[in-house]
């Protein structure tokens, strides 16, 4: 019942069009019985004279038309009945795939949309948990599989069971010895898809797994192409793949098997009920129990119903595909989102930032963080220096609410973070990475992304301050050159630049560069602090770094070791006492290499 | 417009180029007697199945009006045979053409495999994994499936044209000549909707491709779409890729829906021409009913195929796509190529002529030796360097500055562009390239494991060794203990790359992999991320351990490596700016040392900060 929930979801809008769309596979179905009839009657009544075994309101249409005499004589009205009725078949095929596609796709769409949304708005430690491969692949190959069967194979299955009601509704009154002879098979048909649909299911899974077993093989051997080479194991390589490669050809040869047996026994059942129907349909005619032409009629029924029956099995198989996808996107859009409390708060944010005794563990893990305290008022500078892993980047993801502190409180403008609306909190907090994502457009437009549309003028001004100005001519077609997947390699520092640039433009009141400097070298870091400098009184700043001559600037060092606040003052208490920061200082050359 | 969209998977070709189709007959000759096999049991399929009509017209003619019981089941045994027979063909058929199918993609993935292992890595160093997948992948399969079962499909839809058309001829001529009048304009409606819904859909597949590049970047970049507060412009943007998309899928329906019913209409017009003229000549006596009967099958069975042949072509294209592509992998030229003396005297990549090899002592020289990835940009300048059995170089200097290409060279990944490089006294080209690299021991910066066993993976290059000879290497590079410890010890799997041991866990085991092989000849490209203090320190005992008794080349970033080579080399631009021992470079006062001191510097400071 989920499944169907689901379904219902995903139909949001289009279920008046998916119903009319059902309506005209139904109309379909039964003008598709229309053209037997018209060559019945001309066949049995106009030609060979005899009574008319048409339904009432056939008769009435033959009448109008003229009645058998004179359509005798006229039989292009015949033929041209035949033309009518196939026109209205196309009109309304054309409307059942128009609407069909039309439901289906704007379906989708919907689908892909809400899905695109829910995955970018799940909370970033979730995000993080899950393979990113097996999330592309919910998104790409599974919403095909949907969108399939949506388009096509519903239409199929309404196809054929409004092709066998309407079938009965014809046949029975014509005959009821010929319709029970005609569909005997039928039940046959559909025990036979059940259990291909069971086998082939499983089938499937092996496919899948070697031809995953054989994939594995062939990327660790591109991924460890110099291994082999330097081992000179490249015969070796090629016969383990070669091993799993023909594993999975033969895997696939016995589904194909199976498949094939399917269909050549599916077909034999068709004939036969043909060669049936057709054997006791001559002897009731000769008997005198049948006409001609209703032998002819249930002929054609016969093979007009049962092709669609056959794909049954077909169809089955991709229903259950169908029913996996579904269920592997249903559980992305299940997983709970960012929410933000009634009322949150939307403030102006000045930048005074307090962590009040703030601890934090991923996952009932060890605490990364262990009760860090400490106070900075608007416009002053923090720097962090500490060991990998002492927690220093945990903590500055805590200031944009991408984690939230398992104890204790982070206070901006005396206000809790966790009472902000996080878009607004987010608005306010600049964070530079230590390895910085780049959308894949130009740089330009990655620069001015925050901006509702590029201003160069701020581009530039920005790109000064992050010392991109003097990269600009580097680039081919300068800053509006495409970067990521689809344009330009950058180097690291170039990154950070760009992600500097980013930052400063959205004018924050308090901005975080997380190591954000460390791919630069000396000179260009020094030309960047001296930018910032100059704008820093305007926003509460916090640095990590391991560079003495960037963390001495600030107002306020703090120095982080497994978790813990160890040391925090300005750089001449610092470096009064003893301590780590004290240490790493003289290391670096002392108060000489200080400029 | 390459630049515009970054994956292109799904693409049709433009023209269809039948040049291409019959080199793919490379693929397909092996498996002839299945294509002959396959082609007879499709045309009986298509005989037989216009067969069925004809038998029912006979019944329905003949045997109606006085047919005895025995014709009767005469005519139901014919039926039940041709039924038995054409699902017989229908088996085969199918069995065939999914061999075909299977077969010749396993073929051409095996080609590519092997021409891969190939291929030098002037390829591999500018194209990226995941499109050499999508060739062996998705291409290999589509161009198969297209060999095995669009091909024949040409030949089932003109069969089943032509036979019909016989069928009718026979049956009576005038009537067919009344029918066929509807194939001129059929034609034309096939051929104007192909062209137009092609287009579309070659735009879809785009559109689909853009979609799949969203999602992507969708994940990668969460954090900062997060951190910029950016989703709402974000699913803004994605939401005008979807909307193209389905302003383009259902402008494709919409043709197809228009498509199809006109073809089904022009064939309601033959059935009704058959029936107006047919009707005139059973009251005229000419003909039988059954005659009308065949004829109304045949008219219909005519159009189908004409539809499907719109849609084979289609599938052709895209085919035709996978397969320019999958030449142009199988084209590529390694350019280290071994030459054919070598081949003659110490065999090729796959077959080895191990009795013939020379064994190498370890002597190496750099002579002259010039080179550079792209045509003006020299990498290395005039090296010159003799290295004696037995030494350790150590190469030293800044990222771009030439080390990683003297290893490039020395393992005859990539050849010099002009000088020679000499092993033993004798130009390395003189040899295979297996020889070479079967004389190699090389531990890579990021260590490659491959699925498997622990113990698979120590014995890579020796899958004869023993298990104590895999004990032994583990226990020279101490890697024995952490083996050992774990719940399976040499038989844990690593899982997929490794990726269920520690970085540091996957440098011993490469250790005591290159240790096992027991080389002359050991490359150590030396990682320069740290990890924790113990296995840093069993790293450093595991490196000197290696060391002994062959010929090092250390592609160095510690101190302690650099200090212990026999021969510094300082690296900038290409060239050798200083060398000697670490005292003599030291007292040189220049490049070295500051290089050292800054090297110092960091260290201790990572000492320091880390806490060891």
């Amino acid at each position: 019942m989920e499944k169907l929930t689901l379904f219902n979801g995903v139909l949001r809008g289009q279920r008046i069009r998916f119903l009319l769309a059902m309506a005209s596979v139904a109309i379909v179905s039964l003008v598709t019985l229309f053209p037997q009839q018209i060559l019945r009657y001309t066949l049995d009544t106009v030609i060979a004279g005899k009574p008319s075994e048409l339904p009432g309101w056939g008769n009435a249409i033959a009448t109008a038309l003229g009645g058998p005499g004179y359509l005798r004589s006229n039989l292009w009205i015949c033929a041209l009945a035949m033309i009518s009725v196939a026109l209205l078949n196309g009109l309304f095929t054309f409307l059942r795939t128009r609407l069909f596609v039309q439901s289906s796709e704007k379906s989708i769409q919907n689908l892909r949309d809400r899905l695109y949304d829910h995955i970018q708005r799940l909370p970033y430690d979730s995000l993080m948990k899950r393979d990113t491969g097996d999330l592309l692949q919910r998104c790409s190959s599974d919403m095909n599989t949907i969108r399939r069967f949506l388009s096509a194979e519903v239409s199929e299955i309404s196809r054929a069971i409004w092709l066998l009601v309407f079938a009965l509704v014809v046949m029975l009154p014509m005959s009821r010895t010929m319709t029970l002879v005609s569909l005997g098979c039928t039940p046959l048909l559909v025990i036979m898809s059940y259990l291909y649909f069971k086998r082939v299911r499983l089938m499937f899974r092996d496919v899948d797994e070697r031809e995953a077993a054989m994939s594995t093989v062939l990327q660790e051997n591109l991924t460890g192409m110099r291994v082999v080479r330097a081992f000179g194991q490249q015969k070796r390589e090629s016969d383990k793949f070669n091993a799993r490669s023909t594993a999975y050809r033969d895997e696939a040869l016995r589904l194909h098997k199976l498949i094939s047996l399917y269909w050549a026994v599916s077909d034999f059942i068709v004939y036969m009920q043909i060669a049936i129907c057709s054997v006791v349909g001559i002897f009731q005619v000769q008997a005198g129990l049948l006409t001609v032409g209703t032998l002819i009629t249930f002929i054609s029924y016969t093979s007009t119903l049962l092709w669609p029956i056959r794909q049954m099995g077909r169809i089955l198989a991709n229903l259950g595909r169908t029913h996996v996808a579904v269920s592997r996107i249903d559980e992305v859009l299940h997983l709970p989102l960012e929410e933000d409390a009634p009322n949150a708060e939307t403030s102006p944010i000045k930048g005074d930032v307090v962590f009040e005794n703030v601890h934090f563990s991923y996952d009932q893990e060890a605490e990364v963080l262990r009760g860090v305290s400490f106070h900075a008022s608007p416009g002053q500078t923090v720097a962090v220096l500490g060991a990998t892993g002492s927690g220093k980047s945990t903590m500055m993801l805590l200031l944009q609410r991408l984690y939230d502190a398992t104890q204790g409180r982070i206070l901006i403008d005396g206000v809790d973070v966790t009472a902000y609306e996080r878009a607004h909190l987010r608005r306010h907090v600049g964070l530079v990475l230590q390895e910085p994502f780049l959308y894949s457009r130009t740089i330009s437009e990655n620069i001015a992304i925050t901006l509702p549309s590029v201003d160069h003028e701020r581009v530039q001004k920005a790109a000064q301050i992050a010392a991109l100005s003097e990269m600009e001519a580097e680039f081919l077609q300068g800053f509006d050159t495409m970067v990521g997947e689809r344009g330009v390699t950058l180097s690291g520092g170039q990154r950070q630049r760009i992600a500097i640039a980013r930052m400063l433009i959205a004018e924050t009141p308090i901005m975080v560069f997380d190591d954000s400097l460390s791919a630069l070298d000396n000179q260009t870091d020094a030309a960047i602090r001296a930018a910032l400098r100059a704008r820093r009184a305007k926003a509460t700043t916090f640095i990590i770094s391991h560079r003495i001559n960037t963390l001495r600037e600030a107002d306020l060092i703090l120095v982080l070791e497994d978790g813990q606040i160890v040391q925090q003052g300005s750089h001449e208490e610092l470096i009064a006492c003893d301590g780590l920061y004290r240490r790493v200082y003289l290391m670096q050359g002392g108060e000489e290499e200080a400029q | 417009m390459s630049q515009e969209f970054g994956i292109r998977e799904e693409e049709y070709a433009s023209k269809l180029d039948f040049s291409l189709w019959r080199r793919l007959w490379v693929y397909i000759r092996p498996y002839k007697a299945w294509v002959i096999q396959l082609c007879i049991t499709n045309s009986l399929l298509a005989i037989g199945e216009t067969a069925i009509p004809l038998l029912t017209k006979y019944a329905i003619d003949t045997l109606l009006y006085g047919g005895t019981k025995g014709q009767v089941w005469l005519y139901f045994a014919a039926v039940v045979g041709l039924a038995l027979s054409l699902c017989g063909c229908l088996f085969i058929f199918m069995r065939r053409a999914g061999r075909i199918e299977n077969y010749v993609s396993y073929d051409i993935r095996k080609a590519c495999f092997d021409h891969l292992q190939d291929l030098s890595f002037s390829y591999y160093d500018k194209t990226p994994v995941g499109f050499i997948m999508a060739r062996m992948t998705s291409d290999t399969l589509r161009l198969a499936e297209t060999i095995a079962w669009s091909l024949v499909d040409i030949l089932w839809a003109s069969l089943r044209i032509i036979s019909a058309l016989v069928a009718m001829l026979w049956l009576n001529f005038s009537i067919t000549m009344w029918v066929i009048l509807v194939i001129p304009p059929l034609a034309l409606v096939t051929r104007y909707f192909h062209s137009r819904i092609f287009r579309i859909q070659r735009r879809v597949r785009r559109t689909n491709s853009r979609i799949t590049h969203a999602y992507n970047e969708s994940i990668m970049g969460a954090v900062t779409t997060k951190s910029l507060v950016r989703e709402d412009q974000n699913l803004n943007e994605f939401s005008q890729i979807t909307d193209a998309m389905f302003k383009d899928s259902f402008l494709a329906a919409k043709y197809n829906a228009v498509f199809r019913p006109i073809i089904v209409t022009l064939g309601a017009i033959g059935t009704a021409l058959a029936l107006w003229r047919g009707g005139l000549m059973v009251l005229d006596g000419v003909i039988w009913f059954g005659t009308i009967s065949a004829f109304a099958t045949y008219s219909m069975q005519f159009f189908e195929p004409m539809h499907d042949l719109s849609h084979i072509f289609t599938e052709m294209h895209m085919a035709q796509a996978s397969a320019e592509r999958l030449f142009t992998l199988l084209d590529t030229e390694p350019s280290v190529r071994d030459t054919e003396e070598s081949i003659v005297r110490d065999g090729d990549t796959f077959s080895h002529k191990k009795e013939n090899w020379v064994p190498i002592r370890g002597e190496v020289q750099f002579e002259h030796v010039n080179f550079s990835y792209l045509a003006d940009q020299p990498v290395l300048k005039d090296f010159n360097l003799s290295v004696k059995a037995g030494q350790t170089i150590a190469l030293v200097g800044q990222t771009g500055s030439g080390k990683s290409t003297i290893v490039n060279l020395l393992c005859r990944f990539y050849e010099p562009t002009s000088g020679r490089i000499l092993i033993d006294g004798e130009d390395y080209r003189n040899h295979s390239q297996l020889w070479l690299q079967s004389n190699l021991g090389y531990v890579l910066q990021s260590p490659h494991l491959f699925s498997g066993t622990i113990a698979d993976n120590i014995r890579y290059a020796d899958p004869s060794a023993t298990d104590e000879q895999v004990e032994a290497a583990a226990r020279l590079v101490s890697a024995h203990d952490f083996i050992s410890k774990l719940e399976n010890g040499y038989q844990t799997q690593v899982g997929e790359g490794g990726n269920r041991l520690s970085t540091g866990q996957k440098q011993l085991i490469s250790f005591a992999r290159a240790v096992l092989h027991d080389p002359p000849l050991f490359i150590l490209d030396e990682a320069t991320s740290s990890i924790d203090t113990e296995t840093e320190q069993l790293i450093q005992q595991a490196i000197n351990a290696t060391l002994k008794n062959r010929t090092n080349f250390i592609v160095a970033h510690r101190l302690s490596t650099i200090r212990s080579a026999d021969l510094i080399l300082v690296l900038q631009h290409g060239e050798v700016v200083e060398q000697g021992t670490h005292e003599e470079l030291l007292a040189l006062k220049g490049y070295y040392y500051t290089l050292h001191n800054h090297q110092l510097l960091q260290e201790q400071q990572e000492a320091l900060i880390n806490g060891r």
